[in-house]
């Protein structure tokens, strides 16, 4: 194997590792963190992906000349729409079911299901793609033998930058030691003083938030479809439950984990092949670790 | 300062607090004593809202609390300490202090809970899971305490914790309880700590209160013979 090979190979691990850790993220804050199995997670990324082609389509009738911008604007969208939807989804909805998991999980299935329909319905029932800006196209080639693509670098950039704003609001900031005190006792937490409903309200709106981020930069590397979401989602729970729920650095390495993994065994065996023996480490580990790879050991 | 009365709560069907009514008054000192299983803790926990009441009030400081939420019940001056502690395990012992600060202007450790639990102060960084049961016991009154709470609610504080600990934490209570002016509600089932720390008494039976004496009269064989089976 020469040095061009290994670099792109292991470039092509970072790039999935990013991928799987924007994924996870937002997951990784409503699952592993508040308890919800939310099965409409990857519907929200759709809605993120769908976002940022609203921004695309807009910038392309109404203002070409600054075409090159609607990736920062489909980004913030999606954001502010996915989150917004999270926030009145946890109030419709979710709040009434968080001692009910096999209600929360039907509920969430049947919204997902709901979701489809509607961007079958109101969108496209086909494929729809993005133009891809002009200075995400082509690929960075520091050697002759080694080429990065553009866009593979920028959601490198992106999933480093949203995962240090999540570990700053999450560990350097009150609204996160609200956070992390709710979800480790709900109860508790009310009668020290803080205001459950509304941190839970807020918790859920920042993870699918994450979740329209994650979508909205998977446009620059496939297109969405209503069933979009259905592919993500699996890969999104394998990741957060593999790194063990309760801890973000858990998800984050296991993502890491699993994207070179990937890469390697990709290199190495046929696509599938590569999938099948991730799952089946994936299966060893929690056999012998059920909490996942990187649970805390406390006194509870 | 504390006003309880015709208080009904139920777990279920069953019906575990009946008609209780009582009063504390400023910087008074109330043990509420009784076996497991009387309804000590059902008691204290649906003061602070963490359980719901079926009927009844409870006002603080003419204040009527009852039917709000435990965060709104410490926003008006309640604190609590939960049997069994309840500190957060993936926090550390400083981030669980200030969880209770939710309510005060300046969000940082005031020195005063340093220099009554010192032992604290040393495991400022470590996470609070890591502490053993005294440590831990001492942080969740911490916690209780940051939110200046005009009454403070405790829940068997000495429920497996060693007797050197016990006397340390009842000497601790004394003093914030002058330094700090709160009335103190705290059931118990050790009776040596309740005579430490308590002006009154209170026994609970099957949900009910049978028996009420102030310390200077307390006749302690007869708190014992309800304690013990």
């Amino acid at each position: 194997m020469t040095f061009d090979v290994l670099a792109m190979q292991a470039f092509t691990g970072l790039s999935i590792f990013t991928i799987l850790m924007l994924m996870a993220l937002g997951l990784a804050i409503v699952f592993g963190l508040m308890g919800v199995i939310n099965m409409a997670h990857g519907e929200l990324m759709a809605m993120g992906a769908y976002c940022s082609y609203g921004a695309a389509r807009f910038f392309e009738n109404f203002a070409p000349s600054m075409m090159d911008y609607y990736v920062f604007v489909g980004i913030l969208l999606a954001f502010v729409v996915t989150s917004a939807f999270g926030f009145l989804l946890e109030r419709g909805l979710i709040r009434f079911l968080y001692k009910r998991p096999l209600d929360t999980l039907l509920a969430t299935w049947g919204l997902s299901l709901v979701l489809q329909q509607v961007y079958r319905q109101f969108i496209s029932s086909k494929e729809v793609e993005v133009p891809t800006v002009s200075w995400l196209q082509g690929a960075w080639q520091p050697t002759d033998g080694i080429a990065l693509p553009l866009s593979r670098i920028f959601i490198v950039v992106l999933a480093i930058v949203t995962a240090a704003a999540v570990y700053w609001l999450l560990f350097r900031t009150r609204w996160g030691l609200r956070i992390r005190a709710v979800t480790q006792n709900r109860a508790m937490a009310g009668a020290a003083g803080i205001n459950t409903a509304r941190v839970d309200a807020y918790t859920f709106a920042l993870g699918c938030g994450l979740a329209g981020i994650a979508g909205s930069s998977f446009t620059m590397l496939a297109s969405t479809g209503p069933t979009t979401g259905q592919h993500y989602i699996v890969d999104t729970f394998i990741v957060v439950v593999f790194g063990g729920v309760e801890s973000l650095l858990g998800t984050i390495s296991s993502a890491f984990i699993i994207g070179q993994m990937q890469s390697w065994f990709e290199f190495e065996l046929s696509g599938s092949m590569a999938r099948a023996s991730i799952l089946l480490l994936v299966i060893v580990v929690l056999f012998f670790r059920p909490n996942g790879l990187f649970a805390t050991k406390v006194r509870r | 300062m504390l006003k309880v009365s015709g208080l009904n709560v139920y777990y279920g069907e069953s019906h575990v607090i009946r008609d209780v009514a009582f009063d504390v008054a400023e910087g008074e000192t109330v043990a509420i004593m009784g076996r497991n299983g009387m309804g000590k803790s059902t008691l204290l926990k649906s003061l602070i809202g963490m359980l719901p009441a079926r009927s009844g009030e409870i006002s603080l400081g003419g204040d009527l609390i009852s039917g709000r939420p435990s965060f709104a019940r410490v926003a008006a001056g309640m604190g609590f300490v939960p049997q069994g502690r309840m500190i957060f395990p993936y926090l550390t012992v400083e981030e669980n202090i200030l969880t209770g600060m939710e309510n005060v202007v300046d969000k940082t450790v005031p020195a005063y809970v340093y220099d009554v639990f010192p032992v604290l102060a040393e495991m400022k960084t470590r996470r609070g899971g890591n502490l053993s049961g005294g440590q831990q016991q001492q942080l969740a009154i911490a916690r209780a305490l940051v939110s200046n709470p005009k009454v403070l609610i405790l829940d068997e504080p000495t429920e497996g914790i060693q007797p050197s600990i016990i006397k340390d934490i009842a000497q601790a209570l004394n003093r914030l309880k002058t330094d700090r002016g709160f009335s103190l509600v705290v059931s118990e089932q050790v009776l040596s700590f309740a005579v430490d720390v308590a002006d009154r008494f209170l026994i609970i039976e099957k949900g009910e209160f049978v028996y009420e004496g102030p310390k200077e009269t307390v006749d302690q064989a007869r708190i014992h013979s309800y304690l013990t089976i």
